[in-house]
Parts: structure tokens; sequence; C-alpha cells
């Protein structure tokens, strides 16, 4: 499956931050993107994922919607930011499917933190369980945006290593959006600077 | 070097509220312990919820009220009072906080640093703008607002409230992460030179290479404790050098060394075992492991709290195998825990 990004053009009030952008990736690949900061990595991540409206250019992808549930996902840098703080994080994960007990073993979560609400768990637990909702067979497209920035090494190799075992099966395309050079190095399969594929530069 | 600041056998519980009146005494920091010594960084790295952030409002006597503090915090030779800390609080001791968030987002960045100047109104606003010149802050900063600056120019401007200050000791709290590699350097070297000018600076990061870009020694927190205080040259190679488990394992687990895993996650301060923090995570682990928790304890010009480094340290240098052990873990799932 693919997801293609075609002619990206994006401003904010009249200072234009994507010109004519053009992107594809299809599942099982993962890429990844670099560009200093203020050159649009996280807002052209919002545009494909969805949730940035007012861009001129198209986003396709044969992924199709199954019940509502986007195929394509994004992952923020603050997980805390991305969860309800009033729901569990059984009932967080839940919300979109219920993935298998390995998987929560893989990511190396405690029984005991399904029960327990995110004030009472450290960012890098939060994020563990926010991959695991991201992780639901229907995604066929995991955008990360600076996902691990605020994780400690452990954590961090913990997480992309059960991501890129369903990417190498072919399950996601993954696009890793980050500052972490040898990171990326590891995790990507091909790397793209932001800042040459778009055509406005400062 | 003589120590400018020492932390013994520091710990912190915090009284909560469970249920109605039902109380419970939670201890987040225990048996911990650093020292600084003058003119140098020591980055303290530990993941999240163990316990960096706290020894920083502990030294600074800005915990919440229902927290109580044991152990000793020493001073130049003199310890560290809750008197104390009011008078040397943003003045001799600073606290760099994380983010723009710090800021105060209705107050021009300018007048936001006089404050942190005792003396009067003019002599404050001549301090600033010497201090903005040497950090590259035009004059047209002065008057603009936090969100007018880009993250490298709020970075300086968080330093330069320690920097007016005249401090001998800087806490900088994780100073790091988000900024791309110029703006990372820009505030490594920021910190460099306020070290070159005989501040004692605290790096308080999750961010190990970060760390070792600037720091003399590293100090490795563990679920509220310290289980190592090792030298910047012992992280090299496959971390032969390198005294605990845990810095092994956060040392191979960066991209650059294989991006090795490891199971479990740090213990809860709810359910802390008895012997070692890290037992149940550690491949040495066996039955002296679960008995008590073990001393800080001098190694190679290091210190460490495990009953095992120094047979782990030897045993590292006749053959390299045995630490690579941690390579297939996430591979194989659950490893087999002796105990």
């Amino acid at each position: 499956m693919y997801l293609k990004a075609k002619d990206i053009t994006f401003k904010y009030g009249n200072k234009k931050i994507l010109d004519k952008v053009n992107f594809e990736i299809e599942t099982g690949q993962r890429i990844g993107i670099v560009a200093p900061s203020g050159f649009g990595k996280t807002t052209f991540a919002r545009i494909i994922a969805g949730y940035e409206k007012g861009y001129s250019g198209t986003v396709e992808t044969d992924a199709q919607r199954q019940e509502g549930y986007n195929p394509v996902q994004l992952m923020f840098q603050h997980p805390e930011r991305a969860v309800n703080p009033k729901w569990n994080m059984e009932r967080t994960v839940n919300e979109s499917w219920q993935p298998p007990k390995e998987l929560y073993d893989e990511m190396g979560i405690k029984d005991e933190w399904l029960k327990r609400y995110p004030n009472e768990l450290s960012g890098g637990e939060i994020q563990r369980f926010c991959v695991i909702r991201a992780l639901n067979p229907k995604t066929k497209f995991l955008i990360a945006d600076e996902m691990t920035t605020m994780l400690d090494a452990i954590t961090t190799a913990q997480i992309w290593n059960v991501v890129i075992k369903r990417a190498e099966r072919g399950d996601i395309g993954l696009l890793v959006i980050s500052h972490e050079k040898s990171m990326l190095d590891y995790v990507c399969t091909k790397v793209v600077d932001l800042s040459v594929i778009n055509k406005y530069s400062k | 070097m003589e120590s400018v600041l020492t932390v013994e056998n520091l710990s912190i519980s915090f009284t909560q509220y469970v249920k109605g009146l039902e109380k419970r005494e939670l201890t987040v920091i225990s048996e911990l312990d650093l020292d600084l010594k003058k003119g140098e960084i020591v980055a303290i790295v530990g993941s999240s919820g163990s316990g960096k952030s706290l020894l920083a409002h502990a030294i600074l006597g800005i915990l919440p009220e229902n927290a109580t503090v044991e152990g000793k915090i020493t001073y130049k030779g003199e310890e560290l009072t809750e008197q104390r800390k009011k008078e040397l609080r943003g003045k001799e001791i600073c606290l760099i906080p994380q983010s723009v968030n710090y800021t105060d987002p209705l107050m021009k960045v300018g007048k936001f640093v006089q404050l942190s100047v005792s003396e009067s109104k003019e002599e404050a606003k001549k301090r600033q703008r010497k201090v903005f010149e040497e950090y590259g802050l035009s004059k047209e900063v002065d008057d603009m607002y936090p969100f007018q600056l880009s993250g490298g120019m709020i970075r300086r401007v968080l330093v330069s409230t320690a920097a007016i200050a005249d401090s001998q000791v800087i806490i900088a709290d994780e100073p790091t992460p988000g900024l791309d590699e110029k703006a990372l350097n820009e505030t490594l070297k920021l910190f460099t030179d306020l070290r070159d000018k005989g501040c004692s600076i605290i790096m308080i990061t999750h961010d190990i290479q970060a760390a070792l870009k600037i720091a003399d020694r590293i100090a490795i927190f563990y679920a509220g404790s310290t289980l190592e205080i090792a030298n910047r040259e012992d992280f090299c190679g496959n971390g032969e050098h390198l005294r605990h488990p845990y810095t092994k394992a956060l040392w191979m687990a960066l991209p650059e060394n294989g991006f090795h895993t490891l199971t479990g996650s740090q213990p809860s301060p709810l359910q802390l075992p008895k012997g070692c923090l890290f037992s149940d995570r550690c491949h040495h682990c066996d039955e002296h492991c679960h008995v008590k928790r073990p001393d800080l304890e001098s190694v190679h010009s290091g210190k460490v709290r495990c009953v095992k480094a120094t047979i782990i340290h030897e045993h590292a240098h006749e053959h390299d195998g045995i630490i690579h052990t941690h390579k297939h873990v996430h591979n194989e799932g659950e490893e087999e825990h002796v105990s």
C-alpha cells in the first residue's frame, strides 16, 4: 500500500513554510525525515496524517478507512498530551483495539499499569501504551514525530525494536521525524532531508 | 579538587492521602549520593521517574510541603539548611529550567532576566544588556516576548538568568531535548563556557549522548538511587570500563552501539525490590543481590552500587563476551531470572 503527498504547500499567515513538497512511502518502508527546526517537519507530518487543513496539494493513499479508523496514525513527542487523563491505560488502548498479551510483554508493560491513570505513570511508560494503541492492525502507516525524544536510551531501543519488527513484516510503513541522526540511521532504510525536497528555502 | 556540593544518603518521601484520611508514605528517593567539584560538569542521567529532577528541587529547597527529606547536603563545607537554601537560591545556586514554559509569556525577556539581579534597576538593566551581548542577543531582543524567539534563543535567555547572577553552582534541568544539531551544540557550549569561568554545573538529562559531549563525570540514577558515578572516558567500546550492568545496558542501547534493548522496566516506588534495585532486569543477578541494597563503593576511580561490580569488571577485561548477553534479549522475549 502507498501513501503519497503531492505538491504540498502550506502557509502560516503570509509565511510559506512548505512549498511543493512531494513524498511517497509504501508499507514495509522505513523513511526518516530530517531538517533544522522551523523547516516544517511537524507541519508536514500533521498534513499527511490528516490533522491539518488549509494546505494545497493532495494526500492520497490506497489504505482504506475501516469503521472510521484512520489507517494513517500520528505519534506525538509528549505522550501525556495524547491521552485522556480521566481514562485508565487499559481503556486508553482499548479505544483502538485489544492487543495480545505478548505485545504488552514485548513493550515491557507490567499488568498492574493497565489499571493506572496517566498521572500515575512516567512519560516513557505512557508512550509505550501510545505505541501499542497505534499498532492496531488497521494501521498501515505510522508517523512518528519525535516519538522517543523525551525517553531514555533503553526505553527508546525497546519501543523502536517493537515497531521495526512490524515494519519488517510489511505490516506498516514507518515515517520517522527526529533530530537524532544516529537513531534515524539505525531505524530507517532511507533518510530524506526536508530542507532539500521543500522548494521553499530560508 | 575540593567539592563544592555533596549529597550524602539523601532520601525523599511524600505523604499521600490514599482514601479518606488513610495516609501512606511514598519513598521516591533513597540512598542517593552525589558530589560536585569546583569547575566541573556532572551529568545526572536517568529515565523519567528516576528522581533526577527531585534532587534538583531538594538542593534548591523547593520541594512541596508534603515532602520529607533526610540525609545531608553540604555546600562549600557547610550544611545546606533550608534557611541557607533560601538565601542562596537564585544567587549562588541557580536553576536553569527546561523550557519556554518557565518564562513569563507576558513579560519582555530583557525584564525577565533583570529580575535575577538584586541591585538597583539601572544596574540590573546594564548587566542584562551585557550578558545578552555576550550571548549574541541583540538590543531588539530585550523588548521581545518569549513567543517571538526561537528555541535556541530562549535557551540563551534562560542561561542568561544564571549567568547574570554570578552563580557558583548551576543546575540545568533537561536543557537539550528537541533541539536540532546546531542549537544543541550552541547550548552545550554555553555550559562549557560557564564551566571555564569557574562555575560548577549539574546537568540533568535522559540523553546520555548530550551528557557525554560535555560532562566530566556521569551519575547514573535509577529508581531513586545512584547506581554508578562514572568518568566520561569510561563510556567507550562495549562498555568494558563501566561498572554497573544498568550503565552498560544504557550504553549498549544507543543506536551507535547496536540499539540493544532490555526487557522489563524501572520498578515503581510502590514496589521496590528488597535488594539491588536493578536485580529483576540484571543478567548477573544471583542470591547475593536480593539480600540488601548494595552500598556505593569505589571501583576503578568511580563509584558503583553493585555487589558483583568488581567481578563483572574484571571479567569484562578478560573475555569480552560476557557483556554481550544483552544483545539478543529483544529477540528472545522474556529472559530467565536467577533468584
